[in-house]
């Protein structure tokens, strides 16, 4: 039977277009541009000077902290320059330029296809592998897997939770790494379980994938205490606490972690990288990422390096159509509209998304008009309406009260406004602005 | 019939008796007492109620006046010097004469200035903008021009030029309150002396970009060159962050540094016209040699498959189009 969660959500068109395409390797760009801040926590700090030479999977930044990575080159070649490059958002940030030379990958790692079957190291072993390669959640928060691994003293994990949901429109990175790569995923999720102590896991997959799922179910009567649960299609069932509610009835609290309910949420693509860091040693240097777009040409999915220049991929799916209007990083909803193309792909970049041009603008915006349709689709439980009104207030105590800082920026209320008012963009404002004033309070 | 006419006057007029007794002697056993100063000072005060003074109302701040040994920690911006020695009066205390401030736009990035990279079309709110992204143009430290300081300010100040799409503070409405450098995401305003005459000298620039890269978004940015360290003999220029920062407390308005800023990111207000000398000239060539730079960096601009949230072709005409505003 299929399961899915109760309150709110919404039921975007899928537009699945590079849908049962193969993953295709994208070829080495000439130079990357290594983003130093890619995951959630203290950004890393970069050990390569100038002019050093460097091997594929060489450390080329050191976690700056717990909750941080490692950043490793996802090339070969000579370090061209430190510099501020422009993110996506049009701000400048730290990163290494590598000038490619070659593909020397360093010793250490196994670059055979072969299917390591074998689990050799133990919990702790494996949670020190993991954080070594520095493998984040590939979902899209990038949040440092190992931190995750590293159940504080007095919390229980009952269950892992695998989140193959992909319930962003458009996006097809997860979905085909689930059929081409099914054996390696299991295997990253018995490490997972491993390291976590815990013998059930359930991964989670939207009926809108039933190859995805059959595949795997087959593939599941090999491993032991792995579950599958089709799910109901409905956005956001990807966000961590709604696949909790949908999976097993258990609901975060307010404010709280899926740790406090007996769970870990990791995302398939993690999965996938555990096991690859696990068995081959292979630092987390790239991922699949979707190209697509309603008048992309081909619409693919592509292996790629991470640094590689988004504009490399475009062209690999046939170049930016005439008609685009927007270059969105991720997926429809919650993806962030890019400023510039030659934005390097990092390690949370599940998918580039071109929009035409009269999809691509924003429509003017009307008086509410209290219908509430924001409220019935808040997968929280918020009211949305109110959130913006009180922001536009600057009612921050109000703002605060009302559980803003609760909102997952799904874009379900701004999705589903009849008066087109950005909802999610005030609920944001009011969200950072109450962090601040409960910051300053705390000092 | 006028029985009851008579007996309800005299009952309603009993009770209101009674209850005026009642109420006098509870008002006098629960009296506060309040400082009759408080009142007079809040008379004095201009009533504009804008949190300019750090309190939330002109009530509170007369309050704290009253109460406050040191009257020189509080100032009414609003009211200046003439309210504050009028409040000094009222208390029998001292205060010192405060310098008047106003408020000063540090940008000068005009679509004249600088090209135009990409739109943005979400809410119109400066402090949305600022967290999604870098803003229009290359540069990601100038004005987004969506007016967050203008619906601020409660004194008619500000208005947003359309031309320039850059705030402009009128100088005889503005107040000094702060409420305009709190609204802005980008720290862009300054409260700076008035200065003599009214005259300011100040960077109009924020950039804290490398001066190649400063320059090539802008080209009125402050590029961290020191000339204006070098040429101020008066040490009140500071070199931080690849960007200069002038001291009002210790600039002489010599104008010196002005002279030498390669960019013209040094603004006088308020001066008379220069006396015309062979230095005159020289900014108009150098604008000249400007024009055939933004040309370039057009050209190369086209080259670099730039993105933007517009076709490229589209983009194209507007770069032309930015061409010909530059010509005419």
């Amino acid at each position: 039977m299929l399961k899915t969660f109760k309150l709110g959500g919404v039921h975007p068109p899928e537009n699945k277009f590079s849908a049962g395409k193969k993953i295709e390797q994208l070829p080495i760009p000439k130079t990357v541009t290594i983003p130093i801040g890619q995951h959630i926590g203290a950004p890393a700090q970069i050990i390569v000077k100038r002019g050093d030479e460097v091997k594929v999977g060489q450390v080329i930044a050191k976690a700056g902290g717990f909750v941080s990575a490692n950043i490793h080159s996802s090339v070969s070649g000579k370090v061209k320059k430190l510099d501020e490059t422009v993110d996506g958002s049009g701000y400048r940030r730290p990163s290494v330029v590598i000038d490619v030379e070659g593909d020397e990958w360093l010793d250490t790692i196994d670059k055979s296809d072969t299917f390591d079957k074998e689990i050799k190291l133990s919990a702790e072993e494996i949670t020190k592998k993991v954080m070594e390669n520095g493998i984040v959640g590939l979902g899209g928060a990038t949040f440092p897997t190992h931190v995750k691994l590293s159940v504080p003293a007095g919390k229980n994990v009952s269950y892992l939770i695998i989140n193959a949901v992909e319930c962003e429109p458009y996006l097809t990175a997860d979905h085909q790494l689930m059929l081409e790569k099914g054996d390696e995923i299991f295997l990253g999720t018995q490490l997972l379980m491993k390291a976590l102590g815990v013998t059930e896991a359930i991964i989670g997959i939207e009926n809108n994938k039933p190859d995805a799922i059959s595949h795997l179910e087959n593939l599941a009567k090999k491993y032991s205490g792995i579950k599958i649960q089709g799910l109901k299609v409905k956005y956001p069932q990807g966000g961590e606490k709604q696949l909790i509610k949908a999976l097993i009835n258990r609901e975060v609290p307010s404010g709280g972690l899926p740790l406090d309910v007996g769970c870990v949420v990791q995302n398939v693509g993690t999965a996938f990288a555990v096991y690859e860091a696990v068995q081959k040693n292979k630092p987390l240097l790239e991922r699949v990422v979707s190209v697509t777009g309603k008048s992309v040409k081909t619409p693919i999915n592509l292996m790629v390096r991470i640094g590689t220049a988004t504009s490399e991929l475009v062209e690999a799916a046939g170049g930016l159509p005439e008609d685009s209007g927007k270059v969105v990083s991720g997926g429809p909803m919650m993806g962030k509209a890019m400023a510039d193309l030659t934005t390097p792909i990092a390690k949370g970049s599940s998918g580039v998304l071109i929009f035409r041009n009269e999809e691509a603008g924003r429509e003017k915006i009307h008086p509410c008009i209290r219908c509430a349709n924001c409220v019935s689709v808040c997968p929280m439980g918020l009211e949305p309406y109110l959130l913006m009104t009180l922001t536009e207030k600057h009612d921050y105590d109000r703002v605060e009260s009302e559980r803003a800082l609760d909102c997952i920026e799904c874009g379900s209320c701004s999705y589903t406004c009849p008066s087109t008012r950005p909802l999610l963009d005030y609920i944001r404002l009011g969200k950072s602005t109450v962090s601040k004033i409960i910051r300053s309070r705390k000092q | 019939m006028s029985d009851t006419v008579l007996f309800t006057i005299i009952t309603l007029s009993a009770i209101g008796i009674i209850a005026a007794v009642i109420l006098y002697f509870l008002a006098q056993k629960f009296k506060v007492y309040e400082d009759p100063k408080i009142d007079e000072v809040d008379e004095a005060l201009p009533s504009a109620n804008c949190g300019g003074c750090g309190f939330p109302g002109c009530r509170n701040f007369a309050e704290a006046c009253v109460k406050t040994d040191d009257l020189d920690s509080l100032f009414c911006p609003v009211g200046g010097n003439d309210c504050m020695s009028e409040v000094a009066t009222i208390l029998g205390k001292v205060v010192a004469e405060k310098t008047p401030q106003v408020a000063v736009l540090r940008c000068n990035g005009s679509p004249k200035h600088r090209e135009r990279v990409n739109t943005y079309d979400g809410a119109e709110n400066c402090t949305i903008a600022h967290n999604l992204y870098g803003g229009y143009t290359d540069c990601s430290y100038g004005c987004l021009g969506m007016g967050e300081c203008v619906d601020s300010c409660n004194f008619e100040a500000m208005y947003m030029d359309k031309e320039t799409d850059l705030p402009v503070i009128i100088q005889e409405m503005c107040t000094a309150c702060g409420a305009c450098i709190e609204a802005c995401p980008k720290d862009l305003l300054e409260l700076r002396n008035k200065g003599k005459k009214d005259r300011r000298i100040f960077v109009s620039c924020m950039n804290e970009d490398k001066g190649g890269v400063a320059k090539k978004a802008c080209d009125v940015a402050c590029i961290g060159c020191s000339k204006c360290f070098k040429a101020c003999k008066f040490d009140s220029i500071e070199m931080k962050n690849n960007r200069a920062y002038i001291d009002f407390e210790k600039c002489v308005l010599c104008r010196a540094c002005v002279k030498v800023c390669p960019t013209e990111a040094i603004h006088e207000i308020n001066f008379p016209l220069r006396k015309p000398k062979p230095a005159v000239e020289k900014p108009a060539s150098t604008a000249e040699v400007k024009d055939v730079n933004l040309v370039a960096e057009a050209k190369k601009n086209t080259e670099n498959a730039k993105v933007e949230t517009k076709v490229e072709k589209e983009d194209t005409n507007k770069q032309d189009e930015n061409k010909n505003n530059e010509t005419k």
